[in-house]
């Protein structure tokens, strides 16, 4: 089938070497990953092996520097990396493999050396699960509003609190975790960022039940006097606040990049079955309404894909302003959400009775909309923040 | 040990090739081209030698259009050492005959001493299975083709081959050319961290001119079709219908 974009040809935006990497990728997902699906999604998680073997293809350290084994790729080497990953079509197992590009970048950014190597480093090479922690029962987006204590008690944090919705959270080894250090500091001063073992004693993990993405094992976590060493507070004590919202423009693109890369997934589903199914005397692309709704898809998708790689490629040249990058990223992310729903609404639809059964990728991306019109900064709290940011 | 490994840039094996208005041959622009699949194995085979430490220097070579140093760069990141271009072609539907690129690799044999080259069976776009032969009858070495087990002892390679009915082993004496099968290996996917190192690995570029080689063509070709269409299937309604049918066409 011909795929919409040529990504064998070098552009404005990939190279010779990213597109060499999607090659591989889209072998290695459609070998290792894709025929997989279906049973991690029955078995609520990803096997390690899997982290292993993502990390054999380089896929964990794209934007890491070489020093803690990563390659130093550019954000688009990433966005090729969720646009491939994205084709098996099971968004769980995109989040939870790629759970450690939320919850490392802080440790390679501000940890000590120390740190790195023994918690980094091992991520990277997939000997171990990271996973990012600062959503609270009491709040997602408004960070500052954060609960979860973390007392200096001699050379150990004891911490206090409860985190929700924790991806990867239930198989993470290495969990990095927004605390309030500053007990008297009520706003986004006093946060800081505490690297937490998953077998600290006092923390327990539930796993919760989820609309989709359920290969990804999402977890509510517990922490009860659980005593972390003092050297494991990622950079300076306070300054975790503005460490998590560095985090966020960039957790938001690849929302959008994952979101129209699902689109894609149905409507190259909705557009085989088409081509094959018949009905009225030929197949369903040879009937109006069919062709119309195809091509409702693609345009969506390809807008949703354009503003976002156009805004990435702003932000590397350094070409806006920060509240110019903000507002559209936000707006991106709204774009390429709605082009999803949009997507596996009409896919669904094509795919007629099929399509409310359970093994197409449209039913599950159906049911996987929701998480990215709420992960990652709903779509009330975009609209909100791009209207700030372009002074409305 | 050195170890030389030619390869060719095709038509990717997913595209649906379609035969060019005039009968000439299959419609190649703007369409996606690939490693040939035979030749990635033979690739994969090279570098698990250097692996074992069997071999120092894995030597890839492509002769064709400019293009086919993105098939050598591919070769680069799967882990070869080091490429060499041999531009022969400018339009990329002039495909290069098995005798002429056999010459310019004898040319390039001579110059590298490699002890083994491994090269895929035959490229999926001619399949004309001949410029492994071909070097070995230029070089005057042992060829093992269709290898789907390939063990090195000493000055000696021990091959299995797959042909018709059966598996037959051999031993070929060093220097030789053993050309991959299907089940050599699987190969393996470039990882980002052997891209990146491959950018910066040497790919010399060189003609066929300066091999002193005439890649002007010898064959002719008459003409080139599509396969037949497949007629369309026909429903039954019952099994009896179907045994019925079965029996009208007296395949039971």
């Amino acid at each position: 089938m011909p795929d919409m974009y040529d990504n064998s040809r070098p552009d404005r935006y990939f190279t010779e070497a990213h597109q060499a990497f999607r090659q591989s990728l889209r072998a290695f997902v459609a070998r290792d990953i894709t025929p997989n699906v279906e049973a991690w999604e029955a078995a609520g998680h990803l096997p390690r092996d899997l982290y292993r073997k993502a990390a054999r293809m380089g896929i964990q350290g794209v934007l890491f520097p070489e020093e803690v084994g990563g390659s130093a790729g550019d954000f688009f080497m990433q966005v090729v990396v969720t646009e491939e990953m994205a084709r098996c079509g099971a968004g769980g197992v995109c989040a939870s493999l790629g759970s450690h590009s939320i919850g490392i970048p802080p440790v390679v950014a501000h940890g000590s050396d120390a740190l790195c190597a023994a918690f980094a480093v091992p991520v990277i090479a997939g000997e171990k699960i990271a996973a990012l922690a600062v959503t609270e029962p009491g709040g997602g987006s408004d960070v500052a509003a954060l609960r979860t204590t973390a007392v200096r008690d001699g050379d150990h944090f004891v911490v206090n609190g409860e985190k929700t919705f924790i991806t990867s959270g239930m198989q993470a080894d290495v969990i990095t975790v927004a605390v309030r250090t500053d007990p008297v500091s009520r706003g986004a001063g006093g946060i800081s960022f505490l690297l937490v073992e998953g077998d600290t004693p006092g923390l327990e993990r539930r796993a919760l039940k989820k609309m989709g993405w359920w290969a990804s094992d999402t977890a509510h976590l517990t922490f009860t006097d659980c005593r972390v060493p003092a050297d494991h507070l990622i950079g300076v004590e306070g300054q975790g606040f503005r460490a998590a919202m560095m985090n966020f423009n960039s957790e938001r693109l690849i929302i959008a990049v994952q979101a129209y890369s699902m689109a894609q997934v149905c409507y190259e589903e909705a557009l085989a079955w088409a081509r094959q199914r018949r009905a009225f005397g030929g197949t369903l692309t040879e009937q109006q309404v069919i062709r119309h709704k195809l091509v409702d898809m693609a345009a969506r998708i390809d807008a949703a894909r354009t503003l976002t790689h156009d805004i990435i490629w702003r932000r590397m040249e350094g070409l806006d302003p920060l509240n110019v990058h903000v507002a559209r990223t936000s707006m991106a992310k709204i774009q390429a959400t709605e082009a999803m729903k949009f997507c596996a609404d009409q896919a669904v639809q094509i795919l007629g009775g099929m399509g409310f059964m359970q093994g197409t990728a449209s039913e599950r991306i159906y049911r996987e909309v929701k998480v990215l019109t709420i992960g990652g900064g709903t779509d009330e709290v975009m609209r909100n923040l791009a209207a700030s940011q372009l002074g409305i | 040990m050195k170890v030389l490994v030619p390869v060719k840039r095709v038509i990717d094996y997913n595209v649906k090739a379609k035969v060019k208005a005039d009968g000439s041959g299959v419609d190649l622009a703007n369409v996606k081209m690939s490693m040939n699949p035979f030749d990635e194995i033979a690739v994969e085979e090279a570098i698990r030698l250097k692996e074992a430490g069997t071999a120092e220097e894995v030597i890839v070579v492509s002769v064709g259009v400019k293009q086919a140093q993105e098939t050598l760069r591919t070769a680069l990141a799967m882990g070869a050492d080091r490429a060499i271009l041999v531009v022969a072609a400018d339009d990329v539907h002039n495909d290069i005959e098995p005798l002429a690129v056999a010459k310019i690799l004898k040319a390039i044999v001579d110059e590298e001493q490699p002890k083994l080259v491994i090269a895929g069976k035959q490229a999926i776009d001619n399949d004309m299975n001949a410029a492994g032969q071909m070097l070995a009858a230029l070089l005057g070495w042992g060829q093992a083709t269709f290898a789907s087990e390939l063990t090195l002892d000493g000055d000696a390679a021990t091959v299995t081959r797959e042909v018709d009915g059966g598996l037959q082993t051999i031993t070929v004496g060093l220097p030789a050319i053993v050309t991959a099968d299907l089940r050599l290996n699987e190969p393996r996917y470039a990882s980002l961290p052997n891209i990146m190192k491959a950018k910066k690995k040497p790919l010399d570029e060189k003609t066929a001119a300066d091999y002193g080689v005439d890649v002007s063509p010898r064959l002719e070709v008459v003409k080139t079709t599509e396969p037949p269409v497949r007629s369309a299937g026909i429903m039954v309604e019952s099994v009896d219908e179907l045994v019925s049918k079965l029996k009208e066409k007296g395949v039971v």
